[in-house]
């Protein structure tokens, strides 16, 4: 797999981003995001942190610069798009995911291990999961509130487009389990045609057993392997 | 601009247009004394300009000049075969093995976090992170040291509030780990916080570099944010008492943080000295452009020329006295090598950031300044960073403190009532309970490095790429230095050695934030010179030098100070990253064994604040040997594998410990069955702060392993019960009476305190 980590002013997930790649027999380049051209990725990862410091909204200066032209393409064009956190909020800025992150129902920023149920292993990013299992992974955002309007809702609903929730440790979706008081207790989405993904929780931070958790490294392996299978 | 040759040394200084004239008034506002003008004025030669003025106000303050402390700082231990760079620079950097450096350093920011709580904290982290950056490290961790009046008070948990947020918003933007550190609530600190910010940050060794201005005709560019009037005379404020009316009088000297631009400026800088078209680079902290080109001078023992209307400002107008005092954050100075300033420029417009030449090094060791080409200030620039008068005062210990001292506290060590009601309390004071609602709003994972969060004893970097790893802790208990200042800062030392051997580090090096009151007054020198004292004795027992740190005095609101408050910033190294020792118990059925010996001692414990609101008697004995011993058992059990936990006893004696090992994070608590035989009352048994002691847990087949390694260093160990299944609850039983809880109990109260204690101010606010 050979996958492009944009870099935009204020990307501070990046070199987490590439480890995590390469960690998993990945190839991983930083691509600036004034730099234009991703023909040559088989991926594209949208990195977590304050692009442009998330002044005037998450996500919404990123999405102006010049490589998101070159990344809705992309996507367009059927390719594996990534979006962790920060990446997820230009996403849906960007309009390549639906509905807007906005700010926790806390007010306050929230880092800490959540659980997320895996609703889908039959996307590029997931196959490596079973269905149900339940995953620890961190979570570090101020504005994760996953938001829609109510037709948007009930079609990611219908067309099983929600990949992952917020569940507590007996695998429920629970208000107390839910970090930031997204609709449905969404973490994660797809586009309608599966090749988009966006979530808020961190499973590049989820690689090593030193760390805290393994239970990203299955999501990084099935977008290599699925990858591979579609290039052969 | 003239030559950078430094052929013209005697530049004719005129007094600027507008300029208001040099009155005693006008000397004594700045801070300055009556003979410390005189000295000025020796040094120049002449009186000085308005600018010079405001110039050497600045540098001689005690902030840049630790007038008051400096005398005593070099009673400290500062070197080792380790120490790569002392005090002195921006950071201090020791070497940490496999071709790695450490850059850590620990400093405050007290009186903006007081004016304006979120600006204040954003800022202080922002300086550290740039006193990082600079030597050529990236900032890998950071942590905070926080002191608050008790949380009963709106305006207290306003500023706590707005701290915690300054620090997470900054912090979490520029993507750096928060990894631990400590907070204390006491009306010691009521209208006088302290925030303490300390960062570490990783460089292979040959990426060091120092802020020096070297090589004569390079080129000063001014980088990053545009210098405005925020913050001018930051560090003289930081300088003074605070008033009553500091509050809104003094907000415009507090600055403004940007931490995208930090981040940017992170970036650039390590790209710039990757590059090596730089010679230098210093953050223009306290006293902005002023100190970064003096002391850079200074210390390569050369001149700078700077021209104030090359400085890219923020608004029109600024004299070059504002320019030169503005604390307008996010500001490099660099020295770009002569010819290769395009090259600087293009790294720093990659990042989107703005640099300008405003000046070059000179050989004729000189301060000048220059508007539109006339000399505004010409001061020679060794006087002016070294030349501070340095002062040795007298000190004598307040009788108020010996009376406090010797408060008879014999009523206190019975028990009022129920001893499980009483211990449920002390877990649940904000001063024991559980931080989690601060770290939960900090990035403590970002950069994939963090092998322990906070919440234990020592938060844990890892080293990518070896198999080491950096732990990193932070302590002072203010109260037992106030009660007895040489003994206070022992134990702040012994206290964070201990959380370092918790963890398997091996106690390595300190970084020290002095937090005192006014030390123009006898009794608050006293206490900053036995502190200081208790400090090198304790440093040169544990082989761990002080390599820089920061000065905060003038801790005063109205007349009263705080609790000094020496904080101890300690590093230590693991070897193994698969040897780190957790603060929980591990597995039911293993063997608790308590190392170090049980104390009938009471004073100047968190039981007395929150039974009887004293903070009274005499601070627990501590013995450096001991803890020495101490920390080389646990090393060792650690070494050899033998134990499945380890945590130190501190606030909330030895049943606050023993909770927090059955609970760990929260999610998978065991349950414990203690037995203490101890002849001693229950209060100090369980309460007591008695030193020198860490709670292990081993398999029941190390046990023997374990005492027998105590036994090698000649440190009690004694087993005192076992872990078992959380439904079977949490018992202590001493001769006396027993503590009994559930642990769903002992969660709720250590878990919820804080956030429950801070929802509510949300609510009625």
């Amino acid at each position: 797999m050979r996958a492009a980590v944009v870099t935009f002013p204020g990307s501070n997930c990046d070199y987490d981003l590439y480890k995590a790649i390469q960690q998993v027999g990945g190839e991983a380049s930083f691509v600036w995001h004034r730099e234009r051209g991703l023909e040559s990725y088989d991926a594209v990862l949208l990195p977590g942190g304050f692009s442009y410091g998330d002044y005037l909204r998450a996500g919404a200066i990123a999405r102006m610069s010049p490589i998101m032209e070159d990344v809705v393409e992309f996507a367009n064009n059927g390719g594996a798009v990534l979006g962790i956190c920060n990446g997820f909020q230009i996403l849906c800025e960007a309009g390549l995911l639906p509905g807007a992150l906005v700010r926790n129902a806390s007010l306050s920023f929230q880092s800490k291990d959540v659980r997320l149920r895996v609703e889908r292993t039959d996307t590029l990013f997931t196959t490596g999961y079973t269905l149900g299992q339940t995953l620890r992974v961190p979570i570090a955002h101020g504005e994760g509130n996953y938001e829609a309007d109510q037709r948007t809702l009930e079609q990611l609903e219908t067309e099983g487009r929600v990949v992952f929730r917020y569940v507590d440790q007996a695998g429920e979706t629970t208000e107390d389990a839910n970090p930031n008081g997204s609709w449905h207790n969404i973490a994660g989405i797809t586009n309608a045609t599966g090749n988009v993904l966006g979530m808020m929780p961190h499973p590049e931070r989820s690689m090593e057993q030193l760390l805290g958790s393994v239970d990203g490294v299955a999501l990084f392996t099935s977008l290599g392997s699925n990858l591979a299978m579609l290039t052969n | 601009m003239s030559k950078a040759d430094g052929a013209i040394t005697e530049v004719p200084v005129s007094a600027r247009a507008g300029d208001p004239p040099i009155t005693p008034e006008l000397v004594a506002d700045h801070g300055l004394s009556e003979d410390e003008y005189e000295r000025i004025q020796r040094i120049m030669g002449r009186e000085p300009t308005f600018t010079e003025l405001g110039v050497f106000s600045a540098m001689w303050s005690e902030h840049c000049g630790y007038k008051n402390s400096k005398r005593l700082l070099k009673l400290l231990p500062i070197s080792a075969p380790w120490v790569i760079q002392g005090p002195g620079e921006n950071a201090g950097v020791i070497d940490v093995g496999d071709g790695y450096a450490l850059a850590f350093k620990i400093e405050s920011h007290n009186h903006p976090s007081a004016v304006e709580p979120y600006q204040g904290a954003a800022t202080g982290v922002g300086g550290i992170l740039r006193d990082i950056f600079t030597m050529g490290a990236r900032p890998v961790a950071v942590l905070d040291s926080l002191r608050f009046g008790d949380l009963t008070s709106g305006r207290v948990r306003y500023l706590f509030d707005g701290v915690v947020r300054g620090i997470g918003d900054y912090g979490n933007c520029v993507g750096i780990p928060n990894i631990g550190g400590e907070v204390a609530f006491d009306r010691g600190y009521e209208g006088n916080p302290i925030v303490n910010a300390m960062c570490l940050g990783l460089m292979k060794k040959e990426e060091l570099i120092t802020a020096s201005a070297s090589g004569v005709g390079n080129t000063l560019m001014a980088v990053g944010a545009r210098t405005g009037r925020d913050g001018i005379h930051g560090a003289t404020f930081a300088s003074e008492e605070l008033s009553e009316d500091s509050d809104e009088s003094s907000r415009p000297q507090v600055q403004v943080g940007d931490p995208f631009t930090e981040k940017l400026l992170l970036e650039a800088s390590l790209e710039l000295i990757a590059s090596g078209a730089i010679t230098g680079i210093q953050d223009m902290g306290a006293a902005g452009i002023t100190s970064s080109a003096s002391e850079m001078a200074g210390r390569a023992g050369n001149g700078v020329e700077m021209e104030m209307s090359s400085v890219p400002v923020r608004e029109k107008g600024m004299t070059p006295y504002e320019i030169l005092l503005s604390e307008s954050q996010e500001r490099m100075l660099v020295v770009a090598e002569k010819g290769r300033e395009n090259e600087v420029r293009e790294i720093l417009e990659k990042w989107e950031l703005e640099a300008a030449e405003i000046g070059c090094v000179t050989d004729d060791g000189r301060f000048r300044i220059l508007e539109d080409g006339l000399a505004v200030a010409n001061i020679p620039a060794l006087p002016l960073t070294d030349g501070c008068p340095t002062y040795e005062r007298e000190g004598l210990e307040s009788s108020e403190i010996q009376n406090l001292r010797n408060t008879d506290l014999s009523e206190h060590l019975i028990p009022e009532g129920d001893l499980t009601k009483t211990f449920l309390k002390l877990l649940g004071s904000p001063n024991v309970a559980s931080k989690r609602w601060i770290y939960h709003q900090y990035d403590t994972t970002v950069r994939t490095a963090t092998a322990v969060r906070p919440g234990g004893d020592s938060g844990v970097i890892r080293i990518r790429g070896t198999t080491r790893a950096i732990a990193a802790t932070t302590d002072c208990n203010g109260r037992l230095v106030y009660l007895e200042p040489r003994t206070g800062a022992k134990i702040a030392m012994a206290e964070a050695a201990r959380n370092l051997v918790c963890v398997g580090a091996v106690p390595t090096a300190v970084t020290n934030n002095l937090n005192f009151g006014n030390p123009l007054k006898s009794h608050i020198y006293y206490q900053l010179r036995e502190a200081v004292l208790g400090m090198a004795e304790a440093c040169d027992t544990f082989e761990t030098p002080v390599t820089g740190g920061n000065v905060s005095l003038y801790n005063e609101t109205d007349g009263r100070a705080i609790y000094p408050t020496p904080v101890i910033g300690m590093v230590g190294v693991i070897e193994d990253v698969e040897k780190i020792t957790p603060q929980a118990f591990q597995r039911t059925g293993d063997i608790i064994v308590l190392l170090g010996t049980n104390t009938n001692e009471i004073g100047g414990s968190e039981y007395l604040y929150i039974t009887a609101s004293l903070v009274a008697g005499t601070p627990p004995a501590v013995n450096l040997d001991a803890e020495r011993s101490l920390q080389q058992t646990v090393l060792e059990m650690n070494y050899e594998l033998k134990i499945r936990s380890a945590h130190d006893c501190s606030e909330g004696g030895l049943a606050c410990a023993l909770a927090e090992a059955v609970l760990g994070d929260g999610d998978n608590p065991f349950g414990a069955s203690i037995t203490l035989d101890d002849q001693i009352r229950p209060v100090p048994l369980l309460f007591g702060e008695g030193q020198g002691r860490i709670i292990v847990s081993c398999d029941p087949l190390s046990l023997e392993a374990v005492l027998r390694i105590a036994k090698k260093h000649d440190v009690p160990a004694i087993q005192i019960g076992y872990v078992t299944e959380a439904s079977e609850g949490f018992q202590i039983t001493t001769r006396e009476g027993m503590v009994s809880a559930s642990l769903s109990k002992l969660s709720s109260t250590y878990f919820d305190t804080l956030s429950s204690l801070m929802t509510v101010t949300t609510a009625s606010s």
